[in-house]
């Protein structure tokens, strides 16, 4: 050939190129030197009281919503009410009345680390404005 | 057995396991939490933008689009604007609908042959729609990962995700995307196995980039669902990266490095394989060009100018019989009856 | 028709319902009597100059090739590599989905899983990629990789012969993928080897030389036209007076040499010289025939790029040296493809020439302004479509026609409405075969490309079923007995592929059609059809 080096629609081609490493590189631009800190859920005073929860912290961080349905389950389908831990602490079955009896700081606890991974559980559709009902 | 198969699979399963092992067992998080993963992208932007620079270096000679309906001639005559476009436009239109709605393969028959000699052709669209659910599925799946990606995460992300999980089944919601690309890649896999001239044409290539995706989805499906793993813990991962600060939180487990070291193989993979589709696909020239191969000259920069049969070596050749059957000629031949070129 | 070929039924029970057991690059080729053309005739090789001119025979172990033939393939793929991103491209993305495997209508008459449209090209990807591409030299065979061998090379020519560069998998592929792009590389590989076919080689050089395909001299040229005037005088009453080769007259007529030589392309081209007559008697309208571009057809098309230039360039020569406006093209398949997506690349610009107008009917063809080359029907549709012809359909009536699109046209053109609005204006009885059979998914009449031989019968025949197929069903529905097509190969093969699956329906042109229904100025009352077949209510003439 000619020239190897010559592009044929070289700016249609270009241009394709650099919408698609924009695209795929996204991300950096977005976040370019912007830290973007793991979030730091606060404990309140009752919590810290308290030590332990239901389960031990690291399954409670991965689980717990699975922990949640599974109680719902129980009271809403069975009627069962107590969770009886492994080491034979028993707890109300209730989001509202055990959960955020001691973790009261939503907006410090749950929701940091429910921004941040962009979840958006539908507990909340019922529970917590019943929350601020009970405190109102 | 078939030994393409067997070794894609075995592949996926090998790699897996020794990024699973390699962190477990050997403490190898440097390498595929962070040096992989950026080793991928290197290779992948790198190779894809290789790739369609080369194609670019090789120029379109000729006009040739394959035309799938009525030209544009006379005005009266309705033309097929998408299928046989002659306008930007409807080159546009004709390669948004083949990229975004498979049109070609729209098209798709099956023959066959009733009775012994006649031969039908059926509307087969199974494989148009599910490469159709696996294409948008995967998207779905990419943008969706996103969230991993991006702090704060935009809105429109979060509107896809509640799109995605509107089934609002069990917790975490179940989002369809991911069981879509599940069963597409595995509908997908079975046709190539179980359609004989389909498994005759089918390269171990074939099969690698499929299992791959499988691995993919069933690893993240196993972490979202079964196994677990801590989201932010795996976000904090990602998030360093991105930020070019890169941590490695101890609660991410041997699962989540399988997933992660299977998604930089297809990555690193992606330039160097069929999947470069999705760049070809805006290079061909079957495609991609509009009908007008009349109306406007289509230039060739390697056009070269070609010994031919000049009308006067043909005259001098038959110029007597010419005259003689009484057709004009541009040089009368000599006087008399002798040929005029010796 | 050859003596030893298979009955029909015969051949549909040889499809093979099942690839072999063997992987395909592990089952060697078996070049078979009947699927295979003749080697070129050497002097034909060596009239064009091109390398490697021998005689050699498909059948024997030793092709007698170059030393170097390897490195001749190697340096020929690279080079069209770096020339044609269609050959690159197409080479890279394929996914093998198999969406192109039963569009090809010579899987569909075979059942051979190597003329699936995705095998046929794998065939030359696997050298490609082991030669070409990083994963394939580092994987070899799992990366779909394989060497270049005798064998291969062998496998290639004898598949490559087996496709008609239809492009109707094009039309199915995903991404375009256009299996007659790379069937057209491999056979320019093959020329670089000296390894054509002869039904390709010699019109090739005959065409260089006289001008057309068939090598008729121009004396001989001018004595078919006057046969065609002394019948259609029998037919009609009216003496024609055509011109061929005349200066200074309007239009140049270029069309296939076929349509000179066999029947049933001698009444097409009746057919244009009565409609040529009555243009200059109404309208005075001048139009030129050629001895020296008397070919519309282009073999060196399926020869190489270069041949096909070199064979092209004679339309502009001609049309500059005669001084006409523009150039008229008959009714051809491939011609068209060249005429439409390569002509005035290759060998333009033509500004010598005007933009085409119809001086009758003061169409200016838009579509044709910068190549200034009309198709007919684009051109006889302008005029029916004006009212400017006289014609009386009830000359057809006899006829129950159908239309077979030639692949070309349909998928290298888009030229489907014109050539039926022509049919439509000039025949009562006109029904389209199912819809995956015509238009751009029509099949092809499965000898083009070079493939209508005498000695490949069975491959054609093979390649011509689903054709053949679609016209039983309208012959049986509907009582189809006529077969109308626009090229000139559909009408030297089909007649034999119908003779072998459908003898009861015959071919014609579309200006057959039209001759038919045309009425001339002062002609005596029309008995028959340019056929000589009596028409409707004539037949009681013969009492």
């Amino acid at each position: 050939m000619n020239n190897t080096k010559t592009l044929y629609d070289g700016g249609k081609v270009i241009t394709g190129l650099v919408i698609f490493v924009i695209l795929v590189t996204l991300p950096f631009w977005y976040n370019h030197g912007k830290a973007a800190p793991e979030p730091q859920p606060q404990l309140t005073a009752k919590a810290k009281a308290e030590k332990a929860c239901v389960r031990p912290k690291s399954i409670m961080k991965a689980t717990h919503m699975q922990i949640l349905n599974g109680w719902r389950n129980n009271v809403v389908r069975n009627a069962r009410r107590i969770w009886e831990t492994a080491d034979g602490k028993r707890f109300n079955m209730s989001l509202s009345k055990t959960c955020l009896d001691c973790h009261s700081n939503k907006e410090k606890f749950c929701d940091t680390c429910h921004n941040y991974a962009a979840v958006a559980p539908y507990c909340w559709d019922c529970h917590i404005d019943k929350v601020k009902e009970a405190k109102e | 057995m078939n030994v393409n198969y067997i070794a894609s699979l075995i592949t996926v399963v090998v790699l897996f396991l020794i990024a699973y092992v390699g962190t477990q067992v050997v403490g190898l998080q440097v390498l595929f939490g962070i040096v992989i993963p950026y080793l991928a992208l290197v290779v992948f932007l790198a190779g894809f933008i290789a790739r369609v620079l080369n194609w670019a270096r090789s120029p379109v000679p000729f006009r040739i689009p394959t035309t799938c309906g009525q030209q544009k001639s006379l005005p009266w005559i309705p033309s097929a604007t998408v299928d046989n476009p002659s306008t930007t436009g409807g080159v546009i239109a004709r390669m948004a609908v083949e990229i975004l709605l498979f049109r070609s393969l729209f098209r798709n028959t099956k023959a066959r042959l009733k009775g012994g000699e006649r031969l039908s052709y059926e509307w087969e669209k199974w494989l148009w729609l599910a490469a159709l659910i696996f294409h948008y599925a995967f998207f779905t799946v990419i943008v969706r990962h996103f969230r991993f990606f991006l702090e704060p995460v935009p809105a429109p992300l979060k509107w896809l995700q509640s799109v995605d999980g509107f089934l609002q089944i069990g917790l975490p919601g179940v989002l369809i995307s991911g069981f879509a690309l599940l069963a597409a890649v595995i509908f997908l896999f079975l046709r190539r196995v179980f359609i004989p001239q389909v498994r005759y044409i089918s390269l171990a290539s074939d099969y690698f980039p499929l299992f791959l995706i499988m691995g993919i989805a069933v690893s993240g499906i196993f972490m979202r669902y079964i196994t677990k793993v801590d989201v932010v813990s795996v976000k904090a991962l990602t998030m360093g990266l991105i930020t070019f600060k890169p941590v490695l939180p101890e609660t991410v487990g041997g699962l989540f490095y399988g997933h992660f070291f299977l998604v930089s193989v297809l990555l690193a993979y992606f330039p160097f394989s069929k999947l470069m589709h999705l760049g070809g696909i805006f290079m061909s020239p079957t495609r991609n060009l509009a009908n007008t191969s009349r109306e406007i000259r289509h230039i060739n920069p390697w056009n070269y100018p070609v010994k031919v049969h000049t009308y006067e070596e043909y005259e001098d050749e038959f110029r007597e019989k010419m005259v003689e059957a009484g057709l004009p000629v541009e040089k009368e031949p000599a006087t008399g009856t002798s040929q005029e070129k010796e | 028709m050859a003596d030893d070929l298979l009955k029909p039924h015969e051949l549909i029970a040889n499809i093979k319902p099942r690839p072999p057991q063997t992987g395909w690059m592990d089952t060697p080729v078996k070049i078979r009597k009947g699927m295979y053309c003749y080697a070129s005739n050497p002097k034909s090789v060596a009239a064009l100059g091109f390398p490697n001119a021998r005689e050699w025979n498909p059948l024997d172990e030793d092709w007698k090739l170059p030393p170097n033939w390897k490195e001749i393939v190697f340096e020929g793929m690279r080079e069209r590599l770096d020339r044609f991103r269609t050959f690159k491209v197409f080479m890279d993305i394929c996914v093998r989905c198999g969406a192109c495997a039963d569009k090809c209508h010579f899987f569909i008459g075979s059942g051979d899983p190597k003329n699936m449209p995705v095998l046929r090209a794998e065939l030359l990807r696997s050298v490609y990629r082991r030669d070409f591409t990083t994963a394939g030299k580092l994987f070899g065979r799992l990366a779909g990789a394989r060497e270049m061998t005798l064998d291969v090379l062998k496998e290639w020519w004898y598949y490559y012969f087996q496709c008609t560069e239809c492009r109707r998998c094009s039309v199915f592929c995903p991404y375009g993928i256009d299996t007659a792009e790379i069937t057209i590389m491999a056979r320019e590989i093959f020329n670089l080897l000296g390894l054509n076919i002869d039904w390709i080689a010699t019109p090739v050089a005959n065409c260089y030389r006289t001008g057309n395909h068939l090598g008729i001299q121009p004396h001989a040229y001018k004595d078919m036209i006057d046969f065609f005037v002394d019948d259609i005088e029998d037919i009609t009453g009216v003496r024609l007076n055509p011109h061929l080769n005349k200066k200074g007259a309007d239009i140049l007529f270029i069309t296939p040499s076929g349509d000179v030589f066999a029947d049933p392309g001698t009444y097409t081209a009746m057919g244009y010289l009565m409609l040529f007559h009555f243009l200059q008697e109404k309208y005075g309208l001048e139009v030129t025939w050629s001895t020296y571009a008397s070919e519309g057809g282009n073999f060196g098309f399926f020869t190489s790029h270069e041949t096909m230039k070199r064979l092209n360039a004679k339309m502009y020569a001609e049309a500059k040296r005669l001084g006409v406006k523009w150039i008229l093209g008959g009714e051809c398949g491939h011609m068209w493809r060249v005429i439409h997506q390569y002509m005035d690349t290759m060998n333009g610009p033509a500004d010598f020439l005007e933009e085409p107008v119809s001086p009758i009917t003061g169409t200016k063809f838009e579509n044709a302004k910068s190549t200034k080359m009309v198709h007919i029907t684009e051109f006889t549709a302008d005029l029916i479509r004006h009212g400017k012809l006289d014609l009386d359909p009830s000359r057809n009536d006899h006829l129950v026609l159908t239309y077979h699109d030639s692949c070309n046209p349909s998928r290298g053109m888009g030229l489907l409405e014109e050539p039926r609005y022509v049919i439509k204006s000039v025949c009562n009885h006109f029904y389209e075969m199912p819809p995956n059979t015509i238009r751009e998914q029509t099949f092809c009449c499965g000898s083009g490309a070079g493939l209508n031989a005498g000695e490949n019968m069975e491959l054609r025949m093979i390649g011509g079923f689903p054709r053949a197929n679609a016209v039983k069903y309208v012959h049986e529905t509907h009582g189809v007995n006529m077969l109308a097509c626009i090229c000139a190969i559909d009408r030297a093969a089909l007649p034999t592929l119908m003779e072998y699956w459908v003898p009861e329906v015959n071919v014609t042109g579309v200006h057959e059609l039209v001759a038919n229904a045309l009425n001339l100025p002062g002609q005596q009352e029309r008995t028959t059809d340019l056929r000589g077949e009596p028409l409707p209510g004539m037949e009681a003439d013969d009492e």
